[in-house]
Protein backbone atom coordinates (compact mmCIF):
# COMPACT_ATOMS: atom_id res chain seq x y z
CA UNK A 1 0.00 0.00 0.00
CA UNK A 2 1.35 3.18 -0.60
CA UNK A 3 0.44 6.31 0.42
CA UNK A 4 1.67 9.59 -1.21
CA UNK A 5 1.30 12.86 0.94
CA UNK A 6 2.10 16.28 0.97
CA UNK A 7 4.61 16.36 3.46
CA UNK A 8 5.50 15.64 6.61
CA UNK A 9 5.01 17.95 9.98
CA UNK A 10 1.12 18.90 9.25
CA UNK A 11 0.01 21.17 11.89
CA UNK A 12 -2.56 18.69 13.04
CA UNK A 13 -1.65 15.42 15.72
CA UNK A 14 -4.51 12.88 14.25
CA UNK A 15 -4.42 13.45 10.75
CA UNK A 16 -4.56 11.04 8.13
CA UNK A 17 -1.04 9.60 8.58
CA UNK A 18 -1.72 9.12 12.20
CA UNK A 19 -4.50 7.41 12.04
CA UNK A 20 -2.87 4.67 9.51
CA UNK A 21 -0.23 4.22 12.31
CA UNK A 22 -2.56 2.79 14.87
CA UNK A 23 -3.75 0.34 12.07
CA UNK A 24 -0.49 -2.16 12.01
CA UNK A 25 -2.65 -5.00 13.50
CA UNK A 26 -5.24 -4.66 10.62
CA UNK A 27 -2.70 -4.00 7.92
CA UNK A 28 -1.04 -7.28 9.40
CA UNK A 29 -4.04 -9.46 9.11
CA UNK A 30 -3.69 -9.03 5.31
CA UNK A 31 -0.01 -9.51 5.39
CA UNK A 32 -0.38 -6.04 3.60
CA UNK A 33 3.02 -3.66 4.36
CA UNK A 34 2.41 0.21 4.35
CA UNK A 35 4.76 2.92 2.57
CA UNK A 36 4.39 6.50 3.06
CA UNK A 37 5.70 8.96 0.20
CA UNK A 38 6.21 12.77 0.14
CA UNK A 39 9.05 14.75 -1.21
CA UNK A 40 10.75 15.52 2.30
CA UNK A 41 14.08 14.15 2.76
CA UNK A 42 15.02 10.64 4.49
CA UNK A 43 16.39 13.54 7.64
CA UNK A 44 13.28 14.82 7.56
CA UNK A 45 11.62 11.79 7.49
CA UNK A 46 13.54 9.96 10.35
CA UNK A 47 13.20 13.38 12.97
CA UNK A 48 9.35 13.00 11.57
CA UNK A 49 9.01 9.24 12.29
CA UNK A 50 11.01 9.38 15.38
CA UNK A 51 8.45 12.35 16.41
CA UNK A 52 5.04 10.75 16.01
CA UNK A 53 6.24 7.06 16.63
CA UNK A 54 5.90 6.32 13.09
CA UNK A 55 5.58 2.41 12.42
CA UNK A 56 5.85 2.47 8.55
CA UNK A 57 8.70 3.08 6.51
CA UNK A 58 8.48 6.71 4.95
CA UNK A 59 10.39 6.92 1.66
CA UNK A 60 11.68 10.39 0.36
CA UNK A 61 11.03 10.87 -3.06
CA UNK A 62 13.91 13.81 -3.40
CA UNK A 63 15.89 13.03 -6.09
CA UNK A 64 15.13 13.58 -8.52
CA UNK A 65 12.32 15.16 -6.67
CA UNK A 66 8.65 13.74 -7.57
CA UNK A 67 10.02 11.60 -9.97
CA UNK A 68 8.00 8.26 -8.08
CA UNK A 69 4.87 10.58 -7.59
CA UNK A 70 4.85 11.83 -10.99
CA UNK A 71 5.11 7.76 -12.56
CA UNK A 72 2.12 7.08 -10.40
CA UNK A 73 -0.10 10.43 -11.21
CA UNK A 74 -0.01 11.86 -7.64
CA UNK A 75 2.28 14.78 -8.09
CA UNK A 76 1.40 18.69 -8.30
CA UNK A 77 3.80 20.20 -10.61
CA UNK A 78 2.66 24.07 -9.47
CA UNK A 79 3.12 23.11 -6.00
CA UNK A 80 6.38 21.07 -5.61
CA UNK A 81 4.63 18.19 -3.20
CA UNK A 82 3.15 14.81 -3.94
CA UNK A 83 -0.91 14.71 -3.92
CA UNK A 84 -3.04 12.55 -0.96
CA UNK A 85 -3.18 9.31 -3.50
CA UNK A 86 -3.26 5.88 -2.16
CA UNK A 87 -2.27 2.65 -4.32
CA UNK A 88 -2.91 -1.07 -3.25
CA UNK A 89 -0.48 -2.97 -5.19
CA UNK A 90 -1.18 -6.81 -4.88
CA UNK A 91 1.79 -9.97 -4.43
CA UNK A 92 2.49 -9.88 -8.54
CA UNK A 93 3.04 -6.05 -8.69
CA UNK A 94 -0.02 -4.84 -9.87
CA UNK A 95 -2.20 -1.85 -9.00
CA UNK A 96 -5.57 -3.41 -7.82
CA UNK A 97 -6.72 -0.27 -6.51
CA UNK A 98 -5.60 3.63 -6.56
CA UNK A 99 -7.44 6.74 -4.88
CA UNK A 100 -7.11 10.34 -5.53
CA UNK A 101 -8.10 12.24 -2.80
CA UNK A 102 -9.64 15.82 -3.55
CA UNK A 103 -7.41 18.80 -2.68
CA UNK A 104 -7.98 19.17 1.07
CA UNK A 105 -9.71 16.42 2.05
CA UNK A 106 -7.41 13.69 3.95
CA UNK A 107 -8.85 10.44 3.12
CA UNK A 108 -9.09 7.78 5.91
CA UNK A 109 -8.83 4.23 5.62
CA UNK A 110 -12.32 3.06 4.29
CA UNK A 111 -10.89 2.39 0.83
CA UNK A 112 -7.83 0.89 1.62
CA UNK A 113 -9.37 -1.46 3.47
CA UNK A 114 -12.22 -2.60 1.25
CA UNK A 115 -9.48 -3.05 -1.10
CA UNK A 116 -7.52 -5.36 0.23
CA UNK A 117 -10.87 -7.56 1.52
CA UNK A 118 -11.61 -7.42 -2.47
CA UNK A 119 -8.01 -8.76 -3.35
CA UNK A 120 -8.39 -12.53 -4.21
CA UNK A 121 -5.89 -15.16 -2.49
CA UNK A 122 -3.56 -15.22 -5.53
CA UNK A 123 -3.40 -11.28 -5.47
CA UNK A 124 -2.96 -11.60 -1.39
CA UNK A 125 0.50 -13.91 -2.31
CA UNK A 126 -0.95 -16.79 -0.23
CA UNK A 127 -0.76 -19.21 -2.90
CA UNK A 128 2.76 -18.78 -2.67
CA UNK A 129 3.09 -18.56 0.75
CA UNK A 130 1.49 -21.92 0.70
CA UNK A 131 4.13 -23.27 -1.14
CA UNK A 132 6.52 -22.16 0.80
CA UNK A 133 5.25 -23.35 4.17
CA UNK A 134 3.87 -20.13 4.98
CA UNK A 135 0.89 -20.07 7.00
CA UNK A 136 -2.13 -17.33 5.27
CA UNK A 137 -4.37 -15.06 5.72
CA UNK A 138 -7.46 -17.30 7.34
CA UNK B 1 -15.34 2.61 -2.91
CA UNK B 2 -17.43 3.48 0.60
CA UNK B 3 -16.47 7.02 1.28
CA UNK B 4 -16.68 8.08 4.58
CA UNK B 5 -20.00 6.20 4.81
CA UNK B 6 -20.73 5.71 8.71
CA UNK B 7 -20.29 1.78 9.02
CA UNK B 8 -22.57 0.41 11.35
CA UNK B 9 -25.18 3.15 11.60
CA UNK B 10 -25.79 4.45 15.46
CA UNK B 11 -27.56 1.45 17.32
CA UNK B 12 -27.84 0.13 20.57
CA UNK B 13 -24.81 -0.01 21.60
CA UNK B 14 -24.16 3.91 21.32
CA UNK B 15 -23.46 6.55 23.59
CA UNK B 16 -26.84 8.85 22.72
CA UNK B 17 -27.70 11.80 23.96
CA UNK B 18 -30.98 13.78 22.40
CA UNK B 19 -34.23 11.97 20.92
CA UNK B 20 -33.66 8.93 18.33
CA UNK B 21 -36.04 11.37 16.58
CA UNK B 22 -34.01 13.99 16.20
CA UNK B 23 -33.65 15.12 12.05
CA UNK B 24 -30.22 15.23 12.57
CA UNK B 25 -27.62 12.87 14.20
CA UNK B 26 -24.00 14.01 14.95
CA UNK B 27 -21.58 11.03 15.21
CA UNK B 28 -18.17 12.16 16.65
CA UNK B 29 -15.03 9.53 16.50
CA UNK B 30 -12.50 11.27 19.23
CA UNK B 31 -9.96 10.72 21.74
CA UNK B 32 -9.87 11.90 24.90
CA UNK B 33 -5.98 13.24 25.13
CA UNK B 34 -6.88 15.12 21.37
CA UNK B 35 -6.41 18.70 22.05
CA UNK B 36 -8.27 19.27 18.82
CA UNK B 37 -11.34 16.95 20.08
CA UNK B 38 -10.61 19.41 23.22
CA UNK B 39 -11.85 22.16 21.48
CA UNK B 40 -14.91 20.23 19.22
CA UNK B 41 -15.74 19.53 22.90
CA UNK B 42 -17.00 23.29 23.23
CA UNK B 43 -18.28 23.42 19.56
CA UNK B 44 -20.08 20.39 19.78
CA UNK B 45 -22.26 22.07 22.83
CA UNK B 46 -23.04 25.28 20.67
CA UNK B 47 -24.38 23.04 18.36
CA UNK B 48 -26.31 21.37 21.10
CA UNK B 49 -27.43 24.31 22.68
CA UNK B 50 -28.19 25.97 18.71
CA UNK B 51 -30.35 22.75 17.27
CA UNK B 52 -31.94 21.62 20.54
CA UNK B 53 -34.50 18.59 20.23
CA UNK B 54 -33.42 18.90 16.52
CA UNK B 55 -30.16 17.34 17.40
CA UNK B 56 -28.88 13.56 18.32
CA UNK B 57 -25.23 13.34 19.47
CA UNK B 58 -23.35 10.49 19.51
CA UNK B 59 -19.56 9.73 20.72
CA UNK B 60 -17.32 6.76 19.28
CA UNK B 61 -13.84 5.96 20.61
CA UNK B 62 -10.40 6.57 18.76
CA UNK B 63 -7.69 6.72 20.73
CA UNK B 64 -4.80 7.76 18.99
CA UNK B 65 -2.34 5.32 20.72
CA UNK B 66 1.11 6.28 19.41
CA UNK B 67 0.56 9.98 19.57
CA UNK B 68 -1.14 10.30 23.00
CA UNK B 69 -0.01 7.98 25.69
CA UNK B 70 -3.23 8.23 28.06
CA UNK B 71 -6.00 7.93 25.28
CA UNK B 72 -6.48 4.16 25.57
CA UNK B 73 -7.14 4.38 29.05
CA UNK B 74 -8.93 7.34 28.64
CA UNK B 75 -11.44 5.72 26.33
CA UNK B 76 -11.45 2.47 28.05
CA UNK B 77 -12.76 4.32 31.35
CA UNK B 78 -15.39 5.90 29.86
CA UNK B 79 -16.48 2.21 28.33
CA UNK B 80 -16.50 1.00 32.20
CA UNK B 81 -17.87 3.84 33.81
CA UNK B 82 -21.12 3.52 31.47
CA UNK B 83 -21.19 -0.65 31.69
CA UNK B 84 -21.62 0.10 35.51
CA UNK B 85 -23.45 4.14 35.55
CA UNK B 86 -25.53 3.97 32.83
CA UNK B 87 -25.50 6.49 29.60
CA UNK B 88 -25.84 9.36 32.27
CA UNK B 89 -22.55 8.26 33.97
CA UNK B 90 -20.53 7.83 30.53
CA UNK B 91 -21.49 11.60 29.57
CA UNK B 92 -20.26 13.12 33.02
CA UNK B 93 -17.19 10.81 32.48
CA UNK B 94 -16.93 12.78 28.86
CA UNK B 95 -17.17 15.82 30.25
CA UNK B 96 -14.89 15.68 32.89
CA UNK B 97 -12.23 14.20 30.54
CA UNK B 98 -12.62 16.90 27.83
CA UNK B 99 -12.68 19.30 30.44
CA UNK B 100 -9.31 18.40 31.82
CA UNK B 101 -7.52 16.74 29.47
CA UNK B 102 -3.53 17.59 31.11
CA UNK B 103 -4.51 15.22 34.07
CA UNK B 104 -5.51 12.15 32.50
CA UNK B 105 -3.30 9.43 34.23
CA UNK B 106 -5.03 6.34 36.11
CA UNK B 107 -5.54 7.84 39.09
CA UNK B 108 -7.13 10.75 37.65
CA UNK B 109 -9.33 8.37 35.31
CA UNK B 110 -10.32 6.98 39.08
CA UNK B 111 -11.26 10.48 40.24
CA UNK B 112 -13.48 10.98 37.57
CA UNK B 113 -15.68 7.57 37.27
CA UNK B 114 -15.95 8.91 41.32
CA UNK B 115 -17.10 12.12 40.23
CA UNK B 116 -19.36 10.12 37.57
CA UNK B 117 -21.09 8.62 40.27
CA UNK B 118 -19.18 5.02 40.08
CA UNK B 119 -17.49 3.12 42.31
CA UNK B 120 -13.96 3.70 41.35
CA UNK B 121 -12.84 0.57 42.41
CA UNK B 122 -14.20 -1.80 40.00
CA UNK B 123 -13.12 0.90 37.12
CA UNK B 124 -9.19 0.75 37.97
CA UNK B 125 -9.77 -3.08 37.72
CA UNK B 126 -10.76 -2.98 34.41
CA UNK B 127 -8.25 -0.69 33.45
CA UNK B 128 -6.22 -3.20 34.94
CA UNK B 129 -7.65 -5.65 33.05
CA UNK B 130 -7.98 -4.35 29.39
CA UNK B 131 -11.69 -5.49 30.35
CA UNK B 132 -13.37 -2.88 28.28
CA UNK B 133 -10.30 -3.06 25.37
CA UNK B 134 -12.42 -4.90 23.38
CA UNK B 135 -15.45 -2.41 23.38
CA UNK B 136 -12.78 0.53 22.52
CA UNK B 137 -11.21 -1.48 18.98
CA UNK B 138 -14.74 -2.29 18.18
CA UNK B 139 -15.18 1.31 17.78
CA UNK B 140 -11.98 2.10 16.34
CA UNK B 141 -12.47 -0.77 14.12
CA UNK B 142 -15.85 0.86 12.81
CA UNK B 143 -13.69 4.26 12.72
CA UNK B 144 -11.95 2.78 10.24
CA UNK B 145 -14.28 1.28 8.36
CA UNK B 146 -16.41 4.42 8.14
CA UNK B 147 -13.36 6.99 6.93
CA UNK B 148 -12.32 8.50 10.19
CA UNK B 149 -9.19 10.42 8.74
CA UNK B 150 -7.87 11.93 12.10
CA UNK B 151 -9.49 13.55 15.43
CA UNK B 152 -12.04 14.38 15.40
CA UNK B 153 -13.87 13.02 12.74
CA UNK B 154 -17.77 13.81 12.66
CA UNK B 155 -20.48 12.04 10.42
CA UNK B 156 -23.92 14.16 9.85
CA UNK B 157 -26.56 11.70 9.26
CA UNK B 158 -23.95 9.12 8.15
CA UNK B 159 -22.13 11.25 5.82
CA UNK B 160 -18.24 12.35 6.97
CA UNK B 161 -18.47 15.89 7.59
CA UNK B 162 -15.55 17.38 5.40
CA UNK B 163 -16.45 20.91 6.69
CA UNK B 164 -14.40 22.68 8.77
CA UNK B 165 -16.17 21.81 12.35
CA UNK B 166 -14.09 24.52 14.14
CA UNK B 167 -16.16 27.01 12.49
CA UNK B 168 -18.84 26.21 14.79
CA UNK B 169 -21.32 29.24 13.19
CA UNK B 170 -20.84 27.76 9.61
CA UNK B 171 -21.09 24.24 11.08
CA UNK B 172 -24.23 24.83 13.02
CA UNK B 173 -25.72 26.84 9.96
CA UNK B 174 -24.83 23.49 8.27
CA UNK B 175 -26.72 21.76 10.43
CA UNK B 176 -29.70 23.50 10.95
CA UNK B 177 -30.03 24.07 6.99
CA UNK B 178 -30.27 19.96 6.96
CA UNK B 179 -32.81 20.25 9.93
CA UNK B 180 -35.25 22.18 8.15
CA UNK B 181 -34.68 19.55 5.02
CA UNK B 182 -35.37 16.80 6.95
CA UNK B 183 -37.87 18.03 9.16
CA UNK B 184 -40.03 18.97 6.07
CA UNK B 185 -40.04 15.59 4.16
Amino acid sequence: MLVFYPADWSPVCGDQIGVYNEMKAEFDEYRAQLLGISVDGAWCHRAFGEARHIHFPLLADFEPKGDVSRRYGAYREKDGFSERALVVIDAEGVVQWSYLSPVGVNPGADGIVAALDALTPEQRGERAAASQGVTGHE
Amino acid sequence: MSNGILTPPVGPEDHVQGSDHAPVTLVEYGDFECPHCGRAHAVVQQLQRELGDALRFVFRNFPLREAHPHAEHAAEAAESVASRGGDNAFWEMHDLMFENQEALDDEDLAAYAEASGVNPAPVREDLAAGAMAGRVHRDFRSGVRSGVNGTPTFFVNGQRYDGNWADAARFAADLLALARTTAAR
